[in-house]
């Protein structure tokens, strides 16, 4: 716990706006094995952050908890002053229902490493299909907007085709436009380039980068790309044994890190 | 082939043939029963407390367990003397149920299959755009459950079908049971039965011929390379 607390108290926020996320002390076991042991983090609004660390050391199931994916063992998780897995009833806290993080998680969009897009819909109904379903949008806004999205990540020639139809990093760039055109408060991405072939990781950052550019969003990257999350983090978490081992600056944590189990960690990877 | 007997053959024909309408009337009752039966028993299952769970597994692998044959003599002569809960059932009745039960539980394990083939990405993917569960079901998971499972589906149509004739021994009048009674009545068994198997023949080879058509179309729409890469991201 107190390595915890430095840990946390070392990184001072440039901005002071309230955070959009907040992890207290959040804790989270699959069966008898403790993969996070006592997270507490704060993400402002538009902060980017890098989240690194040895597979294993439980980064994956920081966001995926965020997204609901996972429900955490205890602690809790606020976005934008809601908590998210547990709801008020009778002035107590209980757990959340279905409808609670239906509202709740509508801040939240996701980038899976390996895209998850609707094999049965082409790519034009796998950005749409959620605006029209979810926000209620009409059909004509949404294929608009879809649209738009899709050209942006530059699939603007794409939208009548099947995933199945398209390269790893196109789909991709597809998984983004269908979670960006949900609007999201703050966007996770999994280990987004870890199931492309290396000549199609490319354009799949360039695309992040473009995103991160705009600003408005906050954006968590799980990632294993060094020199990228050198790039765009505001901030870098190293994760390690399920706890954050180290934070801050990309140009301190991955130029001149402290910790000794991340200085092995960063070696092995530029070895 | 000496005993061989046009004459017989033709005389037994129309006669057999009446019998047609029962025997894929059975049929049909018996599936359509058995689909609707075989989606309690997909919903039943996935009722998340596990004794409940127990319980229905337990009952479908008793169903599975006991010869058709058995669970059909029990509902058409036993059951009416169970005390309460006991009803005497016509033939048709009996044997619908009977059929439709025992095969309601492969059904089920059909709509299964084609619900965990549906890789779990899919669902995590519906989850982050905030889709409803109702939503889930009927824009995401439906759509890619139900495709692969047609062919199957029309497998047990075809697999019923040559069990039907199980419900003559309760009395059901299809064609076997007018082959067997024409036989009784002539002592003439070849031509009967002969006219059974080849009407069988002509209605079963030629579905099959469809269904492995429709297999091949749904293996080609539903792209199966596109469903192994999206199945392999099950990672933490």
């Amino acid at each position: 716990m107190a390595e915890v607390e430095t840990a946390s108290t070392q990184y001072t926020a440039a901005n002071n706006a309230e955070p959009i996320v907040k992890y207290l002390d959040v804790h989270k076991s699959f069966g008898d094995v403790e993969v996070l042991k006592g997270i507490n983090l704060e993400i402002k609004p538009a902060e980017k952050v890098a989240v690194i660390g040895p597979s294993g050391s439980g980064k994956t199931t920081i966001i995926r908890m965020l997204m609901t994916l996972e429900k955490p063992t205890s602690g809790k998780i606020i976005v934008d002053g809601n908590y998210l897995w547990h709801m008020e009833k009778d002035g107590k806290l209980v757990p959340a229902n279905e409808k609670h993080l239906r509202e709740v998680r509508g801040d939240i969009g996701m980038v899976f490493q390996h895209f998850n897009l609707f094999p049965h819909m082409t790519i034009l109904e796998n950005c749409m299909t959620a605006p029209i379903h979810v926000k209620k949008e009409d059909k004509q806004t949404a294929k608009q907007r879809s649209i738009e999205m899709l050209e942006k990540v530059g699939l603007g020639d794409k939208i009548d085709n099947y995933p199945s139809q398209l390269s790893g990093g196109q789909k991709q760039r597809v998984a983004m436009a269908r979670a960006l055109v949900m609007r999201p408060k703050v966007m996770l991405f999994d280990e987004v380039t870890s199931a492309l072939d290396p000549e199609l990781v490319g354009e799949v950052l360039e695309v992040i980068r473009d995103i991160a550019k705009e600003g408005e969003m906050a954006m968590v990257l799980v990632t294993h790309e060094m020199d990228f999350a050198l790039d765009i983090a505001d901030r870098v978490l190293f994760l390690d044994k399920g706890v954050i081992a180290e934070q801050g600056p990309p140009s301190e944590v991955i130029e001149n890190p402290k910790n000794e189990r991340l200085q092995n960690f960063l070696h092995r990877f530029r070895s | 082939m000496s005993n061989w007997d046009w004459e017989v053959f033709f005389d037994a024909f129309p006669m057999i043939i009446q019998g047609l309408g029962i025997t894929v009337g059975l049929t049909i009752a018996c599936y359509i029963f058995a689909l609707i039966f075989g989606f309690f028993w997909t919903v039943a299952d996935r009722i998340p407390i596990k004794p409940i769970h127990w319980v229905i597994r337990w009952i479908m692998e008793f169903i599975r367990s006991t010869p058709p044959l058995v669970q059909l003599f029990f509902i058409f002569y036993a059951w009416p003397v169970v005390p309460y809960v006991g009803v005497a059932l016509d033939p048709f009745t009996s044997a619908v149920i009977g059929l439709g039960l025992h095969y309601s539980t492969y059904i089920s394990e059909v709509y299964r299959s084609g619900i965990e083939g549906v890789a779990p990405g899919q669902w995590e993917a519906s989850t982050a755009l905030n889709l409803s569960t109702k939503q889930k079901w009927m824009k995401v998971i439906l759509p890619q459950a139900i495709p692969p499972t047609i062919p199957m589906l029309g497998n047990y149509l075809i697999i019923m079908f040559k069990e039907v004739p199980l419900a003559s021994t309760i009395g059901v009048v299809g064609i076997l049971h007018l082959a067997n009674d024409y036989g009784a009545q002539y002592w003439r068994y070849l031509e009967p039965l002969t006219i059974v198997a080849i009407l069988f023949l002509v209605l079963s080879y030629p579905s099959a011929i469809l269904i492995n058509k429709l297999e091949k179309k749904m293996n080609q729409r539903f792209n199966k390379k596109d469903v192994l890469e999206e199945t392999k991201g099950a990672a933490i």
